[in-house]
């Protein structure tokens, strides 16, 4: 089923069909990009709210940015400067902001699963999840198979929509990290799984969900022979806010075992894309050097989030809800 | 050759049924080179000329045309890709279009674009065109050429450039290619 | 008041028959065929079901504290509309029922509701988990059931204490079984969906290892112990053998945890989190599987009213707890259609034991609950009808809070009337 008029809540169940059409789009919001006037008025006259209760500068700018190259109207709500405080309900936040006439919410969260919430107290309005939680991350793991899709289509001379999903067919694909508490990781390998990849997890044992059961993923223990495995290397970070810091020894003792640090690095394949979703603890789970490495990919990452965000906020906004 | 239907009919399970052909693809070619020489006369030559086919349908149109432009006065003409589908007026009512690549770079202030469409019918599509324009500079002059035009303007816009005016009733459909002009029909597929 | 019920299915401890009942001045007069009384209010009671009226013995009235949520009187009322006859209110209000001037607070608004209202007095002071309330002096009010519901007691050593001071009392004490260090910050059952959903779970061990801990601190001092709301297969399994062994424990399970899984959680809807959570499927059928072979002691509704603004919370914020009052005997018919004897044991025979409010159990102040229906006792009776589809609409129910899960759902069997000391409190699901 097509993103077009439908929120983005999860990537989870969602089509490798559908994720091209993301794709695809955001190749041309790439163009749209690059050109002196940055701005097309596919959503002129549309108000898109920007919810961050928890603070992600670069996030946030990126959809923000994202809707105002769309021509829309953005009202942004940032959690230090609001008058929210625990205990407030959601709904009481939304509705009052509602009265402007919204046709759209992209919210960020702390809880897991208040994205779906928020869906069910304005179903006339769209819902981006701009991560809630431990759940899910859309638009992190649409950029992610993007910049991927984009870098592999390169190397072969070709532009990603030329190439559908067929690059990500038994590419092997390597997440590392806190899995347990990464919404990044659940879109990540929702995305790369439903487009044909195959995808291994590396972690402490504390840091694993504590039921894999299908998961579309295969558990490794040698980690450098999972990176010798790998065409694709996805760092997650330690979310220290989430107590992660709680369920290993030291920092230290994680760079040890699941770090990116120089030495792998040195004996890896040069051609293994690395990437992570910032912001990245230098010398926990990447080394500092190696974060600025060619193979790193992390600003394309970035500069990437704008296109991604511009597509997806132009399907579910700008898109009337279609039967397939 | 049969072309694939564009996506918004797909999505309404709708399918071009053709009647009768009234253009060969030597008909085409021929009003093709009249257009062509029409340009190169109103314009004085082909310098400062730049040629936009509008996605899809206008791009091989232009990309023929600019050819022919480049054959008659021998030097080169600029042509470049516009997708307009991010312009259009009709985004909540209309199933969106798939967007396509846009080629088109740099300032065109001072240039004369030619917009080079396949069939010219209400003119939404030019109107989506000439806002677009607008974020690439300020063209010195804008002109539109069409190969075909079907009448049913809903707006105040005439092509400059036609290669067949056809009369056309507003449940009949056309097709415009280089291999030739078909009158016909959008049915259930 | 008269009243006469005539030709429903009456059914007692062990087997039913189609029989008459005639109330007066607050007892039963006389049970047998044919009867007749002039000025009596006649009910049709064929093709029902007649029996004692059903027992809660764990329900949240939130007040005093909270009682946007719910009152002791709209609880009440909700209570009789399920065909309740008495209710023993949980100690987390706020303040804790940990004192004899707030029980005696409880107790005298209860008197003026339609059912008995029976009190649980906290096991500890401010339900902290750190010092022994005052038990004796609260027992001296008729309080018979101490718990520190919404949590466990989990200090081992402190448990014990209870369980050796209240052992001479004649008092029972009830455990909630969830270990905090285990379960704490966890939102649904630990598992393969709160992984998929990225909540943090409770796993079923934290409420096993305490079940495990209670059953042999009771073996060790004696006494009498309740476990509410068992959620896992293992748990009731538990209890089961420690029965079996001679120890004198008891245990119920609440309708949520016999009809919704774990699954119920996915679209992140706060109406379908309790704690104990959701479990397995698996666990589901081994609770239903309790109630046809009659191994558990009692249904108890866990009722949890909550404002809406709390409830919209995000999942993980949000109070756990859902209602159940008027949809519980609903619920557990849908497993006991076919045993009226069982229905009644779990609703109100086997709380009423528990709760020691039976006429052998000689309460002041409150009248004798899950009787025989035999002629002299109080009559608390409810008349429930098994042919009867409703459906439930949260703006239509008693409670003052409208957090059920069963919203819009379609339930088998309802309550038709309620008789409470003889008086007619419910007729054809209206309260009088």
């Amino acid at each position: 089923m097509s993103l077009r008029g439908q929120n983005l809540l999860t990537l989870n169940g969602v089509s490798a069909s559908t994720i091209v059409e993301v794709l695809d789009t955001a190749e041309s919001f790439v163009e749209v990009n690059q050109r002196t006037i940055k701005k097309v008025p596919a959503l002129k006259g549309r108000v898109v709210a920007s919810l961050f209760f928890e603070e992600s500068t670069r996030t946030r700018l990126s959809f923000e940015t994202a809707a105002k190259r769309l021509g829309a109207d953005v009202v942004s709500l940032a959690v230090a400067s609001s008058s929210v405080k625990k205990g407030e309900s959601l709904r009481d936040t939304i509705a009052t902001i509602d009265a402007l006439g919204l046709d759209a919410v992209v919210l960020r969260h702390k809880s897991s699963g208040a994205a779906v919430q928020v869906s069910r107290f304005v179903p006339d309005v769209r819902v981006i999840n701009a991560g809630d939680g431990l759940h899910q991350h859309p638009t992190q793991g649409l950029l992610d198979v993007f910049t991927v899709r984009e870098i592999l289509a390169e190397r072969q001379g070709a532009l990603g929509s030329e190439t559908g999903a067929e690059l990500f067919k038994g590419l092997k694909v390597l997440i590392v990290g806190d899995i347990r508490h990464s919404r990044v990781a659940r879109s990540d390998i929702a995305a790369y799984s439903a487009l044909g990849a195959e995808v291994r997890v590396a972690a402490p044992g504390t840091l694993l969900p504590n039921d894999l059961t299908g998961w579309p993923v295969t558990v490794v223990t040698d980690f450098d022979e999972a990176l010798a495995w790998a065409d694709v290397v996805g760092l997650l970070r330690l979310q220290h806010e989430r107590g992660t810091g709680a369920f290993v020894p030291s920092l230290s003792e994680f760079t040890f075992t699941y770090g990116l640090t120089a030495e792998r690095m040195a004996s890896m394949d040069p051609r293994t894309i690395v990437l992570h979703p910032g912001p990245m603890n230098r010398g926990v789970e990447i080394d500092s050097l190696v974060a600025d490495r060619e193979n790193a990919y992390m600003t394309r990452q970035v500069a990437n989030g704008v296109p991604v965000r511009m597509a997806v906020l132009y399907l579910s906004v700008a898109g009337t809800k279609e039967l397939e | 050759m049969k072309i694939e239907e564009p996506r918004q009919d797909r999505i309404r399970g709708l399918a071009f049924f053709a009647k009768s052909q009234l253009l060969t693809s030597d008909d085409v070619a021929r009003a093709m080179k009249r257009m062509a020489h029409e340009i190169i006369e109103r314009n004085q030559g082909v310098t400062g000329l730049v040629l936009v086919g509008l996605q899809r349908g206008g791009v091989p149109i232009a990309e023929r045309l600019g050819a022919l432009l480049a054959d008659i006065a021998g030097e080169a003409v600029r042509v470049a890709a516009l997708d307009v589908a991010f312009y259009r007026d009709d985004i909540e009512t209309t199933p969106l279009k798939e967007s396509s690549l846009t080629t088109l770079s740099g300032d065109l202030t001072g240039a004369t674009v030619i917009l080079v469409d396949d069939v010219l019918f209400t003119g939404r599509t030019i109107r989506a065109a000439l806002l677009a324009l607008s974020d690439w500079g300020r063209p010195a002059a804008i002109q539109l050429a069409t190969l075909v035009d079907r009448g049913h303007r809903e707006l105040p816009i005439r092509p400059d450039f036609v290669g067949k005016n056809l009369p056309t009733s507003l449940n009949e459909s056309v097709q415009a290619t280089l291999d030739g002009v078909w009158l016909g029909t959008k049915e259930a597929s | 008041m008269t009243i006469l019920i005539r030709n429903g299915l009456v059914v007692g401890p062990t087997g039913t028959q189609v029989t008459d009942l005639l109330i007066r001045d607050g007892v039963i007069a006389e049970v047998g065929t044919g009867l007749s009384a002039a000025g009596a209010e006649v009910i049709d009671a064929t093709g029902c079901w007649v029996g004692p009226a059903f027992v809660d013995i764990h329900t949240h009235l939130r007040e005093p504290g909270r009682e946007a949520a719910e009152t002791i009187e709209s609880g009440a009322n909700a209570g009789v509309l399920g065909g309740y006859g008495a209710l023993v209110a949980m100690p987390n209000t706020e303040p804790a029922l940990d004192n004899v001037a707030l029980v005696s607070y409880v107790l005298a608004q209860g008197a003026k509701t339609r059912l008995d209202v029976a009190v649980a007095g906290a096991i500890t002071v401010g339900r902290h988990g750190t010092a022994l309330a005052p038990i004796a002096e609260m027992a001296a009010l008729g309080v018979r059931l101490f718990t520190d519901d919404g949590t466990g007691v989990q200090n081992p050593a402190l448990m014990r204490r209870a369980l050796e001071y209240t052992a001479p009392l004649g008092v029972r004490l009830a455990q909630h079984c969830e270990d905090e260090a285990l379960a704490g910050g966890g939102s649904m059952n630990e598992g393969a969906v709160s992984a998929r959903l990225g909540l943090i779970g409770r796993p079923a061990l934290a409420e096993e290892l305490m079940v495990m801990r209670d059953i042999e601190l009771l073996r060790l001092t004696g006494g009498r112990l309740h476990f509410l709301h068992l959620s896992t297969a293992r748990s009731l399994a538990l209890v089961n053998e420690a029965r079996a062994q001679g120890l004198d424990v008891t245990s119920e399970i609440a309708p949520h945890h016999f009809t919704l899984s774990e699954e119920a959680c996915e679209g992140f809807d706060s109406l379908f989190k309790v704690h104990p959570p959701l479990r397995t499927s698996s666990d589901v059928l081994a609770l239903r599987g309790a109630l046809l072979d009659g191994t558990v002691d009692a249904v108890a509704t866990d009722h949890a009213p909550h404002t809406p603004e709390l409830k919209d919370l995000p999942f993980d914020e949000a109070p756990a707890g859902m209602l159940n009052l008027e949809h519980a005997a609903s619920l557990t018919f849908d497993v006991l259609r076919d045993n009226p004897v069982g229905f009644f044991n779990v609703l109100s025979r086997g709380p009423a034991r528990i709760a020691q409010l039976r006429r052998e159990d000689h309460r002041v102040g409150l009248s004798a609950h899950g009787g025989a229906l035999s002629v002299g006792e109080d009559a608390n009776i409810v008349i429930f009808n098994p042919n009867e589809t409703w459906r439930v609409d949260k703006h239509q129910l008693a409670s003052r809070a409208t957090n059920t899960p069963y919203h819009g759902r379609e339930l088998h069997g309802r309550v038709r009337s309620t008789i409470v000391r003889g008086s007619l409190v419910v007729n054809e699901g209206e309260l009088q």
